[in-house]
C-alpha cells in the first residue's frame, strides 16, 4: 500500500475499478474503469441511464459486492483485502444506506428499526435507544416513533430509513434512487433533508436518474456504459448545495 | 485497521428478532409447534404406559407369593440330552425306580411322580415345606345342563396344592388325601367356569356333576376369585386329584411342573438349591445339562420385568420417531421462513450483521419453537398420564420427561442449523434484490 493514497480527506477513492459479469464471450462488462475520487462533505449525484453500471457503482461502493479488477479505498481502507465479517462491520461502522423501496423491516416499529444498525454495532440498550432517538427527531418523526412502517406514509418510511442510516454517524450516506417510489411531495421533503444533512457537514451520495434529485447535489456525474462519461460541479464541496440557499429564502 | 474485532449483538437483543419471527406468523408456528408437541407428548405417556404395565405385571407376580418354587422339564436341554443322555445316564442313574422308567422311554427330560415324591420325603430338604405334582390336560370343556366351557387350565394335584398356590375354597370343601389316593373323580371351579355353567349362584354346583370332555366329575367346591393378570383370568380353572385326572384327561405322562413352597422368601435360594441337588442326583445331570428348570416368583419377575423393558424401549422407540418428524416439521418451516425472509436478511446483513447474528436468529427461532413445543408438550404428556390408558394405569418415568424435552432442544438445534445457516449463506446483494 503506497502512502500517498491514504488520504483521508477522500471517503472515496476508486481507481480504474472494473466488475465483470461471466466469463468468455458471454462476459458482461458492468463497469470498464472507472476512476472516481469523493472527497468528505461532498454531496455527490451518480446518474445514468439503466444499465449504465450505476447501480454496480453502488454495490461495490456499498461493500455489498465487489469489483472484478482496481482499486477502492472507502475512508482509506482497501476493502478488497477483507473478509466477510469485516465487511460486515465497515457496512456497519462506515455506511449508511437508503434504498428506494425503503427496506425497513416489517412490523418492527421505527424505533426498532433505527435502533437495529446500532444493535448489530453492540452499543448498549439505552444508548442505542438514545442515538435511535435523536436521529428519528433529526428526521421529524418524533411523535412516531412507535409506529410501525405499514402504518407510515412512504415519506415517512423513507425518513425512518434516513434516521437508520445516519444513527451510526456513517462516513457516507449512500442513496440508491431514494425518491424513486415517493410521490412529488415526499420527494420534496426528503430532498431537502439531503441538503439539510449535506449542510452539516455529512458525504452523501445519491444514485438516481432524476435531473430533478441531481440538481441537488453539488457535483454531479454521469455514467454510460460503465464509464464515467461526465463530471460537472454544482458547488463547492464546502459550499451549501445548490438548492439550499432557495430554500431557505422559500421558507 | 480498526475493523478487526466486534461482537454479536447481545443475546436478549437475538431473542427478541426471534421472538419477532415466531409471532410474525402464529398459526404456522402454532402448527410447527404442535408436531414437537405431539412427539414430546408421545414419548412421555408411551413410556409411561410400557413403565405402567411392567409395574401392574410385577405387582401381580409379587401377589403370587414369593416363596412359591415351580419345577419344570425344560424343553431347550432335551435335544442336547438325546444324544449323550443314554450314555451319560447308564451310571448316575440312581434308585431302581428311575432305571427302571429310563429303561422302558426313552430319555427325553421330564418330571415324575417319583421325583415329585422325592423332594417330598427327602431329609435333605429342610427348606421345603410342601411339594405339590402338577399334572395338566389341555384342551378340556366343560358341560353342566347344556352349557358349556372351554376350561383356561386344568391342573390334576394334591390337596397341598391349595395351601402352596395360596388358594382357598370359598364355597364346599377341597378334596382330601383319600380322594387322592381312591382316584376320586373330584374337582373344584374357579369362579369364572362355575359362572359360565351355571351363572351368578355359584354355590349350587356344589355336590352336582359336571362332565369335562365327557367324562363325569362330582363338583364339591367353588375356588374362591383370585382376579385377573392382565389378559389372563386367573379363575377360568378346575383343580381335581392328579390321580383322578392322570385315569381320564391326561394320561401317565410326565408331570407338567411340580410346586414347591419354601419356608419363607428367606429361604427361597435355600430351597431352589436343596430341590436342585436332589433332582440332579435323580436325573443324573449337573448344573450345566439341567433338563428341568426352578423357577420362583422372584425369577418370573426378573423375566417379566425385561420383557417389559423391551415393550417400553419399543413403545418409546415408536414415539421417538413422531418427535423426529416433528424436527424435521421445524426444519421444514424454517427453511420456508428464511425464503419468505430473504429481503430482510439482506437488509440486515446491509445494515451490518455478520453472519453470526443471521445464524444465531435462525437458530433462536428454532430453538423457540421446538422449546415451546417441549415444554406444552411435557405438560400434555403429564396430564394425559393420569388417565387410564387400554386398561394400563401410566406411571410416568421421570427419565423420559427430561429426555423428550431434551431431545425437544436438540433438535431445535439440529434442525434449524441447515436453514439458519442458509440465511446466513446468502448474500446481501442477492437477498436485497429478492422479492
Amino acid at each position: 500500500m503506497t502512502g500517498q493514497h491514504l488520504d483521508h480527506d477522500h471517503v472515496i477513492e476508486m481507481q480504474r475499478l472494473t466488475k465483470t459479469y461471466g466469463a468468455g464471450e458471454t462476459a458482461v462488462h458492468a463497469l470498464a474503469g472507472v476512476d472516481l475520487t469523493i472527497q468528505r462533505g461532498d454531496y455527490v449525484a451518480i446518474m445514468g441511464a439503466s444499465g449504465s453500471g450505476k447501480s454496480t457503482l453502488m454495490n461495490i461502493i456499498g461493500c455489498l459486492d465487489a469489483g472484478t479488477r482496481g482499486r477502492y479505498l472507502l475512508d482509506g481502507i482497501d476493502v478488497r483485502r477483507l473478509v466477510d465479517r469485516q465487511l460486515s462491520l465497515i457496512r456497519n461502522r462506515k455506511i449508511g444506506f437508503i434504498f428506494q423501496s425503503f427496506n425497513l423491516i416489517p412490523r418492527t416499529s421505527a424505533l426498532r428499526n433505527v435502533e437495529l444498525p446500532l444493535a448489530y454495532a453492540g452499543l448498549p440498550a439505552d444508548e442505542r435507544r438514545r442515538r435511535a432517538l435523536a436521529a428519528l427527531d433529526r428526521v421529524g418523526l418524533a411523535d412516531r416513533v412507535h409506529h410501525s412502517p405499514a402504518e407510515l406514509s412512504g415519506g415517512q418510511q423513507q425518513r425512518v430509513a434516513v434516521a437508520r442510516a445516519i444513527a451510526t454517524e456513517p462516513v457516507l450516506l449512500l442513496a440508491d434512487e431514494p425518491t424513486g417510489a415517493l410521490d412529488s411531495r415526499s420527494t420534496a421533503d426528503v430532498l431537502q433533508l439531503f441538503d439539510q444533512l449535506a449542510v452539516e457537514g455529512r458525504t452523501v451520495v445519491v444514485i438516481t436518474h432524476e435531473d430533478e434529485v441531481a440538481h441537488h447535489a453539488k457535483r454531479i456525474i454521469r455514467m454510460t456504459d460503465g464509464l464515467v462519461v461526465s463530471d460537472e460541479r454544482q458547488a463547492g464541496v464546502d459550499d451549501p448545495p445548490p438548492r439550499w440557499a432557495s430554500a431557505v429564502v422559500a421558507s | 485497521m480498526g475493523v478487526g474485532g466486534g461482537r454479536l449483538v447481545n443475546v436478549r437483543e437475538m431473542l427478541r428478532f426471534a421472538w419477532q419471527g415466531v409471532t410474525a406468523n402464529k398459526p404456522r408456528s402454532a402448527l410447527t409447534t404442535l408436531g414437537i408437541l405431539i412427539g414430546v407428548a408421545a414419548v412421555i405417556i408411551l413410556v409411561a404406559v410400557g413403565t405402567g404395565s411392567s409395574k401392574s405385571v410385577q405387582d401381580a407376580i409379587s401377589a403370587l407369593g414369593s416363596n412359591t418354587l415351580t419345577v419344570s422339564a425344560s424343553s431347550t436341554a432335551a435335544g442336547g440330552r438325546g444324544g449323550v443322555g443314554g450314555f451319560l445316564g447308564a451310571p448316575g442313574g440312581g434308585t431302581e425306580e428311575s432305571t427302571s422308567q429310563n429303561a422302558t422311554q426313552t430319555r427325553t427330560p421330564e418330571l415324575t411322580m417319583a421325583d415329585a415324591a422325592a423332594i417330598a420325603t427327602s431329609d435333605e430338604a429342610p427348606d421345603v415345606l410342601g411339594v405339590a405334582p402338577v399334572v395338566s390336560a389341555s384342551s378340556v370343556t366343560a358341560t353342566y345342563e347344556g352349557a358349556s366351557h372351554s376350561v383356561g387350565t386344568f391342573t390334576g394335584s394334591t390337596p397341598a396344592y391349595l395351601l402352596i398356590d395360596n388358594t382357598s375354597v370359598a364355597a364346599g370343601r377341597s378334596f382330601t388325601d383319600s380322594d387322592y389316593t381312591n382316584h376320586a373323580r373330584v374337582a373344584l371351579l374357579g369362579e369364572s367356569v362355575a359362572e359360565d355353567l351355571i351363572g351368578s349362584d355359584v354355590e349350587d354346583l356344589v355336590g352336582t356333576s359336571v362332565s369335562f370332555n365327557g367324562l363325569q366329575f362330582e363338583v364339591v367346591g367353588i375356588l374362591e376369585s383370585k382376579g385377573s393378570t392382565g389378559p389372563q383370568d386367573q379363575d377360568d380353572r378346575v383343580i381335581a386329584p392328579a390321580t383322578a385326572v392322570q385315569d381320564t384327561l391326561s394320561g401317565y405322562g410326565a408331570l407338567g411342573s411340580i410346586s414347591v413352597k419354601a419356608g419363607s422368601a428367606d429361604t427361597v435360594e435355600a430351597a431352589t438349591a436343596q430341590v436342585e441337588a436332589i433332582l440332579d442326583a435323580r436325573h443324573g445331570v449337573t448344573a450345566a445339562d439341567r433338563d428341568y428348570s426352578v423357577s420362583s416368583a422372584s425369577s418370573i419377575l426378573d423375566a417379566a420385568t425385561s420383557s417389559n423393558q423391551t415393550f417400553t424401549v419399543l413403545l418409546g422407540a415408536v414415539a421417538a420417531i413422531s418427535l423426529l418428524v416433528g424436527g424435521i416439521g421445524v426444519m421444514n418451516i424454517m427453511l420456508v421462513t428464511v425464503t419468505e425472509r430473504t429481503r430482510e436478511i439482506g437488509i440486515r446483513k446491509a445494515i451490518g450483521a455478520r453472519r453470526g447474528d443471521i445464524v444465531g436468529q435462525f437458530l433462536v427461532e428454532a430453538v423457540l419453537l421446538s422449546l415451546f413445543g417441549g415444554v406444552v408438550g411435557v405438560v400434555v404428556g403429564l396430564v394425559g398420564s393420569r388417565f387410564e390408558i387400554v386398561g394400563v394405569q401410566p406411571v410416568v418415568a421421570p427419565y423420559s420427561v427430561f429426555l423428550a424435552f431434551g431431545v425437544s432442544i436438540l433438535i431445535g438445534l439440529g434442525f434449524g442449523l441447515y436453514p439458519a445457516n442458509r440465511a446466513a449463506a446468502l448474500r446481501p446483494i442477492d437477498a436485497l434484490r429478492y422479492e
